[in-house]
């Protein structure tokens, strides 16, 4: 290691694969779990509890869908009791009445509410889930209502591209604090539906400045995230801020994981919570230590001055496209194989051209079992 | 449609507070104050951390202004430049409500 190993600041928790929608890309794997797989309420408090100590500071509640998770509440109130900052990641459909007030009391301190859409068409359509749109502003009524900030999550493909104006106004109606405009990452789900996904290059362009303006015009009044679509970069992003560097995840079952789709490095094993404690897996489980920092780096990475701005860029989409989990992500104008990443939107674009009709997604479910082409 | 939010300018009256969503937390790992927020976790400097006590929805700005110069022994008007810099920062951020 060529840096002191520090402690994680973030968690996320996927409590379940579990969901009402069947969003085309959903970053959960594309083996999702079933419920009897899933961690008990015992086993994730020790979790928790164990993050605490080891120096989490805020836990990411997602999924699939975790209101799905009868002891929601329970598991809340149980990070709270730790001072933990607690995000509840939701689709926010089929949420029973009195639970989001349940949360707030249990000490729930932000929801994050997805839109599949700007318009109740194109929500519906996405999540395959009718009258989904409605039930969404519903439960961002309801959050407001019960005095909890609100943060608007827009995944953006070529299907609502052109709905960011509309998500801004959206957002801004339903008193959201925050909106993340966030262009869908060619992982899981949406690696296997990256050509009916894949925006056009005059989009993207427009989203960029439209975006841009609304953040300035919006100062002080609703801040905007921008995730600019890889596919279309200059510089890759810091996937998860580097690999196991300040946050993990853990799947339903337990499996502690760098990121979500670490799982698509075939090199790799992971270790589940229970056969070692959280702090000997953060610390020493060989996939963790497989990309930390950067002695694992090879040419151009090794020498470039932005080796710690980006870490190298995501590990999983090297592997998906470079073949190679410790190659230069191919986002990367340095990487050899930057021209690709050109040569896939193009492609997509001729494959969206032919089939025209967006009934081509392979919707996210349970037991379908399909390889990313 | 849309409601009639508006940017909030610091002010020598304004008062501010922290959001509810907002907290300073000792961080015993870390023996460091960190301040919790949606999606992110500063570390602010000791400095920081003075003005941010401080903003406890019943001081106005010119009194905390007033109070880091006598503790700081610092000449009112510099301290005043950047407490105001800093506060309309975090508002901008939604961090801070005036």
């Amino acid at each position: 290691m060529n840096e002191p190993l520090l402690p994680p600041i973030g968690m996320l928790a996927e409590l379940t694969h579990r969901c009402p929608l069947q969003c085309p890309y959903c970053s959960n794997p594309l083996e999702l779990l079933k419920a009897n797989r899933e961690l008990d309420t015992q086993t994730w408090l020790d979790l928790f509890s164990q993050a605490a100590d080891l120096g989490v500071l805020q836990v990411h509640l997602s999924g699939g869908e975790p209101t799905l998770r009868r002891d929601l509440e329970q598991l809340i109130a149980g990070l709270s009791a730790r001072g933990v900052y607690t995000n509840l990641i939701t689709a926010g459909v089929g949420i029973a009445e009195g639970r989001i007030e349940a949360f707030a009391a249990a000490g729930l301190d932000h929801l994050q509410l997805s839109f599949q859409g700007a318009r109740p068409a194109t929500t519906d359509r996405i999540g395959n889930h009718k009258g989904g749109h409605e039930k969404k502003l519903e439960t961002a009524r309801r959050a407001r209502a019960a005095g909890l900030p609100l943060t608007i999550n827009a995944p953006i493909h070529r299907h609502n591209i052109e709905e960011v104006p509309e998500f801004i106004d959206l957002a801004l109606s339903l008193g959201a604090e925050r909106l993340e405009i966030a262009n869908v990452q060619y992982a899981g789900w949406a690696l296997t539906n990256r050509d009916q996904l894949m925006p056009e290059r005059a989009a993207v362009d427009r989203q960029a400045e439209i975006v841009a303006a609304a953040r300035e015009r919006l100062t002080g009044i609703m801040n905007i995230d921008f995730v600019p679509p890889d596919y279309f970069a200059i510089y890759p992003k810091p996937c998860m801020g580097g690999w196991a560097r300040d946050a993990f995840m853990v799947t339903p079952d337990g499996t502690v994981l760098p990121c979500h789709a670490a799982q698509t490095i075939p090199s790799l094993s992971f270790e589940r919570f229970g056969t070692r404690s959280l702090a000997e897996i953060w610390t020493d489980s060989p996939a963790f230590n497989a990309f930390r920092g950067t002695d694992w780096m090879l040419e151009p990475c090794r020498s470039c001055e932005r080796r710690e701005i980006d870490w190298g860029g995501c590990r999983c989409q090297a592997m998906a496209i470079a073949g190679d989990a410790a190659a230069t992500d191919p986002a990367c104008v340095k990487s050899p194989i930057h021209a690709r990443m050109a040569m896939l939107i193009d492609e997509a674009q001729r494959a969206a051209a032919v089939s025209s009709n967006d009934e081509q997604f392979v919707y996210r479910r349970i037991g379908v079992v399909t390889e990313p082409a | 449609m849309m409601p009639l939010r508006e940017r909030a300018l610091v002010s020598p009256r304004s008062v501010p507070s922290l959001p509810k969503h907002v907290r300073i937390q000792y961080d015993p790992v870390r023996q460091a104050f960190a301040v919790l927020s949606p999606e992110k976790v500063f570390w602010p400097n000791d400095i920081s951390l003075d003005i941010l006590r401080r903003c406890d929805g019943r001081s106005t700005v010119g009194h905390i202004i007033a109070e880091l110069a006598a503790d700081y022994d610092a000449e009112q008007e510099a301290v005043a430049a950047d407490v105001v810099a800093f506060l309309q920062e975090w508002s901008d951020k939604l961090l801070v409500k005036l």
